[in-house]
């Protein structure tokens, strides 16, 4: 109990940091936002390479595989995206 | 690497993290950003792959393998006027990957140490559940866009089977939790689920799409949270809430630049009030029509020019052709500004990252709130391909099913230029009396094609 009362605390302040910083990103970056935040959310890649390499279940294994997969095209693509597109913004002033 | 020295790593991928987002508050401090972002995601996989745990790397560098590859191509390959369909893809996966994770958690029961037994089953519930539906909801959200999924249900009965579908898999999902034996109830979770998403988001229609990628956006950072709690990990919770708060709050402004509540935009509901309303023959002989020769006079004397792009210069990939036509306004000593409607496209800042492609600088964006006091002084106001977002009926018409959305009041302008391939209504489907405004032309063509000849015209003058 008390290791979940722990990790609700760490959900509630990261929501309210996010609530802090994310309202004062402008409008004109929204879309490099939403890329980049989705790049961020694949950290269940750490979830998803626990779940391939721990190696005693095989279904466990090929659940693991597919994730690991799904979750790198978000990381690797949602990076490279939203620095495409924020390069694009300082090009110029 | 012990598991104090791993903590320890998760713990700095997280301050990367957020001082990542912090670094998108300015275009300028933006790129380095979002590779504190990155670094921060390489440091917690190195951290993970040094886990105990990890006996096996083989499989683990398959995937990888495949999904850079995958990724790589992707976004590099893809166009500017498709980012909508990426970020609704990418939606997807995350929720996908998120779901996989809860799947395997559920098949390797105890291996998550030191995690309560009925946090691991709730929590694997949750991930599964949020993750299949933002998957499925994703890839019909992809559908969409892409124009490969025109089908759009609406209805009661529509409005049941959704909801019924999220109970039935609600249900599996509490006897998985009271019996996490029965691997066939998570299953059949995330089958409901499947079903929940696509039924979510087939109602939605094109230009509600920037709330459903928003919430989905937010949803994809919610599984990676529900996630973190299977496996008690900090860095998911605090990575996966982030995501969920920042989605949430773009959800939230297009809800509230359209004047509507999120429940209507997931019911399609403007549709049903639209196709009741009149339509017809409003615009018979009260709009002016004009040609490209003629307009161009407009911007003879013209000083101050305002662009309003819409979906319509996505469409017909225009952006450049309007920095074109910008770049000679201003070598005759124009000013150009562009106003952007926080909803215009089909996803949140849609236009501007169309507008920086074609090199046009950011200062010259202005938002809704900052542009209208700023339309009485406008010479000419070209609206590129936008509709209900100039509506004025959404202003002075309480009747109108748009009323009370704010609006770009373009009309307060010298002269508008609409630059329209037809006469055809909006998304909202309701007729737009700016086009029989007395200080209203249109130009019915293609935006791309309008704009080349109006440069040539004012090359010309």
């Amino acid at each position: 109990m008390e290791a979940f009362l722990i990790s609700v605390t760490v959900f509630v302040l990261a929501v309210f940091v996010g609530f802090e910083i994310i309202t004062k990103i402008p409008s004109t970056l929204h879309t490099p936002l939403m890329s980049g935040s989705n790049a961020i959310s694949g950290i269940t890649i750490v979830g998803a390479v626990v779940a391939a390499g721990a190696g005693d279940n095989e279904v466990a294994k090929y659940l693991g595989l597919g994730a690991v997969v799904l979750a790198t095209v978000n990381v690797v693509g949602g990076f490279l995206i939203t620095n495409r597109m924020l390069a694009m913004f300082r090009r110029k002033k | 690497m012990g598991p104090n020295l791993i903590n320890a790593a998760y713990l700095l991928a997280a301050i990367l993290f957020i001082l990542g987002l912090k670094g998108l508050t300015s275009p300028r401090t933006a790129v380095r950003g979002n590779l504190l972002g990155a670094t921060g995601m390489l440091l917690a996989i190195v951290a993970t792959l040094a886990d105990r745990q990890i006996v096996s790397y083989e499989t683990i560098a398959i995937g990888v393998a495949i999904g850079a590859v995958i990724g790589v191509i992707w976004a590099v390959k893809v166009q500017m006027t498709a980012m909508p369909e990426l970020v609704a893809a990418f939606n997807g996966f995350g929720g996908g990957a998120s779901a996989l994770v809860a799947g395997a958690a559920a098949f390797m029961p105890g291996t998550v140490e030191g995690v309560p037994e009925i946090q691991v089953q709730t929590s694997i519930t949750l991930s599964g559940f949020i993750g299949s539906a933002t998957l499925s909801g994703s890839l019909i959200a992809w559908a969409k866009l892409q124009g490969i999924l025109r089908w759009q249900p609406r209805g009661l009965g529509l409005q049941v089977l959704s909801n019924g579908s999220a109970l039935a898999a609600l249900g599996m999902g509490a006897a998985y939790i009271l019996d996490p034996e029965a691997l066939w109830l998570f299953c059949a979770l995330c089958a409901g689920a499947v079903v929940y998403g696509i039924l979510l988001t087939v109602a939605v229609g094109g230009a509600d799409m920037p709330v459903i990628i928003a919430l989905l956006n937010s949803c994809s950072g919610l599984a990676a949270a529900a996630t973190g709690f299977v496996l008690g990990n900090n860095v998911l919770i605090i990575a996966g809430s982030l995501v969920g708060a920042s989605g949430f709050i773009l959800t939230q402004i297009m809800c509230k630049a359209m004047n509507r509540s999120l429940w209507d935009v997931l019911r399609g509901d403007l549709g049903e009030a639209a196709a009741s309303s009149p339509q017809g023959d409003v615009y018979a002989g009260r709009t002016k029509s004009t040609s490209p020769e003629e307009a161009a006079l407009l911007f003879e004397t013209a000083r101050i020019v305002t662009v309003v792009p819409g979906y319509g210069m996505a469409v017909a990939q225009a952006q450049h052709a309007v920095r074109d036509f910008a770049n000679l306004l201003e070598a005759r000593g124009a000013e150009v500004r562009y106003a952007i409607h926080p909803v215009a496209g089909r996803m949140p800042g849609h236009m501007n990252v169309l507008l920086a492609e074609a090199d046009v600088p950011y200062g010259k964006l202005y938002d809704m709130d900052t542009i209208n006091p700023l339309f009485a002084e406008t010479d000419v106001a070209i609206i590129l391909g936008a509709n209900d977002v100039v509506n004025p009926s959404a202003r002075d018409e309480p009747g109108s099913p748009i009323y009370g959305m704010p609006i770009l009041d373009v009309d307060k302008s010298q002269v508008v230029l609409v630059v329209k391939r037809s006469l055809s209504p909006g998304f909202a489907g309701i007729p737009n009396l700016l086009f029989t405004r007395d200080n209203t032309l249109m130009l019915f063509s293609d935006a791309k094609k309008a704009l080349q000849d109006l440069s040539r015209e004012v090359r010309d003058l």
